[in-house]
């Protein structure tokens, strides 16, 4: 049997967060496989090469320098090859503006990032699960909204 | 001299499978869209065998059944939400006798294909055709509680809450808002 892998991706300028980011999902029991970039720029240099593994789940940070998260976002929701990807926003903000702003421009989830580990591993068990679930249910991605 | 053929593959593949289990002498019934049945137990080595018998004809055995009984269940719970079954019915009551097999192994087999559970798989269905009634149909949330079986408005609204992190009014704000932004993309 070919084991199921779901693919995620991750841009974050932030060293220990991408750090953390792979090791939670290292110890969840969710086979993935974890794509980091570094900014912006390189995280769409990765997925505009058209044979580019496109991943299941995209989580953005918002602040990155070169190409931040919102300007990501918009790019990657012009482009009909990578609209359908599920966008996790992945950040420290928890204004209310930010948070509409992003939902409002085609983001599925938005994480006000956690301070402590087992938390952080919690809600990236949690969103990878149902994002599987509007992936391999036929629901409707349109109305896929969720906070944590 | 040059001939043209034109081919019925799902008859082909038919009889393909039908001719190579006669030979090797297996007793089947054949169910349709691909499903056969074999009316012996076949020991795993035989279906290793077989699996590379037809290989060669690029026919594939499906091994994952798990996966087929995972779909069968959500094909279950998507008729039970949508349809909405008889309310004196317990759901693991309606699964469980839908697919004539035992709950507590549907459980297991459902959590272990999907990483849910059951009852949060209901749960999500739910969640989602209330979403889809509240932006799609003029009926407010009581109406949409009462027509999912809530017991209450404000049951529906905690359990929005808590599956999407959001509420059911801001979730329909930002609905509105993302297809006021599309329509004036429009040309």
């Amino acid at each position: 049997m070919t084991a199921d892998y779901i693919n995620i991706c991750l841009a974050d300028d932030d060293e220990d967060d991408r750090l953390f980011f792979t090791d939670a999902f290292d110890e969840l029991k969710i086979n993935t496989r974890v794509s980091t970039f570094n900014d912006g720029v390189e995280l769409m240099d990765y997925l505009n090469h058209s044979d580019s593994v496109l991943p299941n789940v995209l989580f953005l940070d918002l602040n990155m320098p070169k190409k931040n998260g919102v300007e990501c976002l918009l790019e990657i929701k012009k482009n009909e090859r990578l609209n359908d990807i599920a966008i996790a926003i992945y950040s420290t903000s928890s204004s209310e503006e930010h948070i509409e702003e992003t939902f409002i421009n085609g983001a599925n989830i938005y994480i006000k990032k956690p301070s402590d580990f087992e938390n952080l591993k919690k809600i990236l068990s949690e969103v990878v699960t149902i994002n599987w679930q509007y992936h391999t249910s036929g629901l409707n991605k349109d109305n896929f909204l969720m906070r944590l | 001299m040059k001939v043209y053929l034109k081919f019925d593959y799902t008859q082909l593949t038919k009889k393909i499978v039908e001719e190579k289990l006669s030979e090797l002498g297996y007793k089947y019934s054949s169910i349709g869209f691909g499903e056969f049945n074999f009316l012996e137990k076949v020991p795993s080595g035989k279906i290793n065998e077989l699996t590379g018998i037809f290989r060669e004809y690029g026919i594939e055995i499906v091994e994952n059944q798990k996966s087929v009984l995972v779909q069968k269940i959500k094909d279950a719970i998507v008729e039970m939400v949508n349809n909405d079954a008889p309310l004196n019915i317990k759901s693991s009551v309606f699964i469980a006798e839908k697919l004539n097999l035992s709950y507590a192994y549907l459980s297991n087999v459902f959590s272990e294909v999907t990483y849910t559970s059951i009852e949060n798989f209901i749960i999500i269905q739910k969640i989602e055709l209330a979403k889809q009634l509240m932006i799609n149909t003029p009926l407010n949330l009581t109406e949409i509680s009462i027509q999912l079986n809530y017991s209450s408005v404000a049951h529906l609204s905690t359990q929005f809450k808590h599956t999407t992190g959001m509420t059911p009014s801001s979730f329909q704000k930002i609905i509105q808002k993302r297809r006021a932004l599309s329509n004036k993309n429009k040309p």
